[in-house]
């Protein structure tokens, strides 16, 4: 990079006609730059020696040195360069070896890390093992390709940032911004052409034409829709008023056993469902069944006081407020909360939602037992929940 | 062009003689470049730190799409039920979707798999807090006044856009914790009125959770939502291209001209330079920071939910207007309306409309239709200023109620205390922050003038003969006869201490000891200062000057 043009009195950064530095100087290139706009050179003839006041001739070009040509070019593009100076104007002193050497450092950090990188993703084991069975390296792996890789592209962007900061000349430029509307002369040609095409198709006339064609428009923008979203579409049915209970369906545990009265002590809970195919995977049928304290009591709701069976209650276990399983259960106030938004229902009271954003009660499954092949007592469900489970929908009565 | 000209022409006019620029020459004669690709060269971009964030949104979705699109190679959205079988013991033989097979088998299986993952998961997070607080910055400058409005709401649309991408993704790993996420997005379908059911049924393809949705999210994570976004990232560019940059007032900066760097090649490097930090930061985060550990939480099951669940940071919110909003369910003629749609649906809308109808609310209460090209400092437009921080402190409380029961279990605060404290604050803290907001600006604006007007304090005390102790105060310009500063508030920023205006030295710098001025720097600096001083004199005919020029060395 030559030192010339960079603040350097002795040569002179305006290039030729237009120039670069002070402000006068490019009111100056702006006011000719203008004025070239109304006499445009005509086409197929050789430019002018000075087209534009703006951009120096080859021959004009052929006397600058690089720097000298570039400051041209951004002139004619509107940018001023109106302060540039090396940061280095002698080259090769101390600080600015120093410098470089601190961004090549950067650069061999980087290109290390890299190796190191390779290393590590070839060489350490990344293959989980128990604890007990074997080396638990594999643990490190993932936090070393990291990091490796981590420092590996921060020495190149600290690197590159600090060339720019501390080597690459330190410069000022300013740009006009030209960002306002096109000349008035523009919009108005611009106008009449599309006026002149609209008249050309002569829809202001063809009302026929005109009415036809959009009908047959709104019927492409229209009907793709319908097609797609047609296809989308499934009607709820009774869905989510329903849930896989019905009546007599035995209740089984997560891994399909029977729940029986004698599983659980007073004041346990377990999560159960319909023993029927796929009854355990359905989002609308876990089922909480719960065995009260000998001296609780709950009051039901109306026509649901043959609901329980001996000590024992089930409720959904889909909160009614948006769906999450109402799974923590705090068996000294018989509280149940809700863990993604913290409803709390009282089972004593019915399950009734005593706090948070939750609005209904979670709906009560009644309960039955039947005599299994071993004699032994199993729940079974004495019907579906009499109300749909889970959030709210319109339907929902 | 003659062939005489060409002889005349120093070496580098001469027909190309190296393979680049034998390949520029015929690119030339082809496509004809050079006067377009200068143009672009020579862009000059502004340079201030709050310029940055939009740039680290635009590098974290490149990153993204570089992550995203090696993690299809080995995941499949499949939800069929299979027993894993990996590498990962503690899960070996549980029934589990393919679609959490093949992320663990991602995460365990595949060579660095994970830490690919992870910076996926972390440059997400990235890019929509960088989107976040480069709207912040562009709302608090006034960058949105016209002609920038489209550009607005571009942005806005890209935050929105981002943050159902982020949800999208965060869902494909079918792991429990999204699961459940996926489920209150089943409930806040089927919330809104007359048609939530179908709408639920329509995304789903059956009753929740169904086997079709972990497919559609998916083709709508990596084809849909990143076409458009990537569509709305370029006329957004495309806008910034054409409009350039918005600046602070200053000089060189006014609103027909923009004052920085050019883009080659100072800015160049300094972006680049930049995407690469911003890649590091967010490979070391992969690397060391676990995010979304999903063999911990087990594959998605509708029976099971852990405690403390929490979702991606930029859901918070939404979850947190979830939990403080009352239980008011409606019904309605044997109707229900669900409390969950006014938090979830109704809450957002709201907020989404007034954050893209804010620049035209404003320019018509303000009646200012001119378009602008130069920044305010927010102190200078107290009432813009405070709604924003009154918009940004209720969306706070509704981040706090996102997490309300890890803040009461922390603190120890009773969950119930926390709810009804936050359901209070969020009523009480924005317009709080309003006024004290608005006060600060007023006070910022006085300072700036009493700067002005009497000078930057600087520390010195001096009595006078009557005994009275006043402070030296150094007036920043010219002063009136009573010695009162005759500047004008430029909407920039006024220096309030001496060393921001010379006065002082540079205060000491530097870790283990004082950074000093490289003395080589200093002398040559000083050698050219010198000549430059000559050579303004010189033309003035000084004798004695051009005398003592020749000495200089040349």
């Amino acid at each position: 990079m030559t030192t010339s043009g960079m603040d350097d009195p002795a040569a002179p950064t305006r290039p030729g006609p237009g120039g670069v530095g002070s402000g006068a100087e490019r009111s100056t290139s702006l006011g000719d730059g203008t004025g070239v706009t109304d006499q445009p050179a005509p086409r197929g003839l050789p430019a002018p020696e000075h087209s534009s006041p703006d951009v120096p001739s080859v021959a004009e070009l052929a006397q600058m040195d690089t720097e000298q040509a570039m400051l041209a070019g951004a002139v004619a593009d509107g940018v001023f360069v109106e302060h540039r100076r090396n940061r280095y104007p002698v080259p090769g002193t101390r600080s600015e070896k120093r410098a470089e050497l601190a961004v090549a450092a950067c650069f061999a950090i980087s290109f290390l890390a890299m190796i190191a990188f390779l290393v590590v993703f070839v060489a350490v084991p990344f293959k989980w093992v128990l604890p007990g069975q074997g080396s638990q390296t594999f643990h490190l792996y993932t936090p070393l390709l990291g990091t490796l890789l981590g420092i590996s592209l921060f020495g190149v962007g600290i690197g590159a940032v600090l060339w720019a900061k501390w080597l690459m000349p330190e410069e000022e430029v300013v740009q006009d911004r030209h960002g306002g509307p096109s000349s008035e002369a523009d919009q108005l040609m611009t106008a009449a052409t599309f006026k002149s095409g609209f008249e050309d198709t002569g829809l202001a006339r063809r009302s026929l034409l005109k009415s036809t064609l959009g009908l047959a428009g709104g019927a492409l923008g229209i009907v793709p829709l319908v097609a797609v979203v047609g296809g989308l579409v499934k009607k709820p049915g009774n869905k989510l008023q329903t849930t896989l209970f019905t009546k007599g369906t035995p209740i089984v545990y997560a891994d399909g056993r029977r729940a029986s009265p004698s599983d659980l002590q007073a004041g346990g809970l377990v999560t159960v469902f319909p023993g029927v195919e796929g009854g355990v995977k359905a989002a609308d049928s876990p089922t909480l069944l719960i065995r009260l304290r000998p001296n609780q009591k709950i009051k039901p709701r109306e026509n649901q006081a043959d609901y329980g069976w001996n000590d024992y209650v089930a409720y959904s276990k889909i909160c009614t407020h948006a769906g999450c399983p109402a799974s923590l259960y705090e068996q000294q106030t018989s509280r149940l909360l809700c863990p993604c938004h913290q409803s709390q229902f009282d089972v004593l009271l019915d399950a009734k939602p005593v706090f948070g954003p939750a609005a209904r009660s979670l709906p009560r499954l009644p309960l039955g037992v039947e005599k299994g092949p071993d004699g032994k007592d199993y729940f079974i469900s004495l019907s579906d929940y009499t109300e749909p489970i889970g959030p709210g929908f319109w339907e929902r009565k | 062009m003659t062939t005489t000209i060409h002889s005349d022409l120093p070496r580098n006019f001469q027909k190309p003689r190296t393979p680049l620029g034998k390949v520029a020459k015929g690119s030339e004669e082809r496509f004809g470049l050079a006067a377009g690709i200068r143009k672009q060269l020579n862009k000059v971009f502004p340079d201030h730190w709050s310029f940055m964030m939009g740039e680290i949104a635009l590098y974290s979705f490149i990153i993204l799409l570089l992550t995203g699109t090696y993690l299809t190679f080995f995941y499949d959205a499949s939800m069929a039920e299979v027993a894993y079988n990996g590498t990962y013991a503690p899960l070996q033989g549980v029934e589990m979707s393919r679609a959490y097979e093949t992320t663990l088998n991602i995460s365990f299986d595949v060579r660095g798999g994970l830490v690919i993952r992870q910076i996926h998961h972390w440059a997400a997070l990235m890019f929509v807090a960088a989107m976040t607080i480069h709207m912040f910055r562009v709302f608090f400058t006034g960058a949105f006044r016209k002609p920038r409005e489209a550009n607005w709401l571009i942005g806005l649309s890209l935050l929105t856009l981002g943050v159902v991408e982020g949800f999208a993704g965060y869902s494909l790993p079918d792991d429990l914790l999204s699961g459940t996420g996926l489920r209150i997005a089943d409930a806040i379908m089927l919330s809104i009125p007359v048609i939530g059911s179908w709408v639920s049924f329509l995304v789903f393809g059956d009753e929740f959770p169904g086997t079709d949705i972990i497919g559609r999210l998916y083709i709508a994570h990596v084809l849909l939502i990143p076409a458009v976004l990537a569509a709305l990232i370029g006329a957004h560019l495309a806008l910034v291209v054409k409009q350039k940059h918005t600046q602070f007032p200053g000089p060189g900066n006014t609103e027909d001209t923009v004052r920085g760097e050019r883009v080659y090649p100072v800015y160049a490097a300094k972006a680049g330079g930049f995407f690469f930090l911003v890649f590091g930061v967010l490979a070391g985060l992969g690397g060391l920071a676990q995010i979304n550990p999903i063999w911990l939480f087990g594959p998605y099951n509708p029976a099971q939910v852990s405690s403390g669940s929490q979702p991606d940071w930029y859901m918070a919110m939404l979850d947190g207007s979830t939990r403080l909003f009352p239980q008011w369910e409606t019904r309605l003629f044997g109707y229900t309306v669900p409390s969950v749609f006014w938090p979830t649906v109704v809450l957002p809308t709201i907020l989404l409309t007034l954050a893209a109808a804010y620049p035209f609310i404003e320019a018509r209460l303000t009646k200012d239709r001119d378009a602008h090209n130069l920044l305010q400092r927010p102190r200078d437009v107290p009432v813009r200023t405070s709604l924003g921080m009154m918009a940004i402190s209720f969306v706070v409380v509704l981040f706090i109620g996102g997490g309300n029961d890890l803040v009461a279990k922390v603190f120890n605060i009773s969950m119930n205390a926390m709810m009804w404290g936050l359901r209070i604050a969020l009523l009480l803290v924005p317009p709080m922050v309003y006024m004290i907001t608005y006060r600060l600006c007023i006070g910022l604006q006085r300072h700036d003038r009493e700067v002005l007007e009497h000078g930057i304090e600087t520390g010195i005390i001096k009595r006078l003969p009557s005994g009275e102790f006043i402070e030296v105060h150094q007036p920043l310009g010219p002063v009136d006869a009573h010695g009162h500063g005759e500047l004008e508030y430029a909407g920039t920023s006024v220096p309030k201490r001496m060393n921001q205006v010379g006065g002082a030295t540079r205060a000491i710098a530097g870790f283990f000891r004082p950074v000093r001025e490289k003395p080589d720097v200093l002398e040559q600096l000083e050698a050219i200062h010198q000549a430059e001083l000559e050579s303004s004199v010189s033309h003035g005919g000084s004798v004695e000057v051009q005398a003592h020029r020749r000495q200089l060395p040349e």
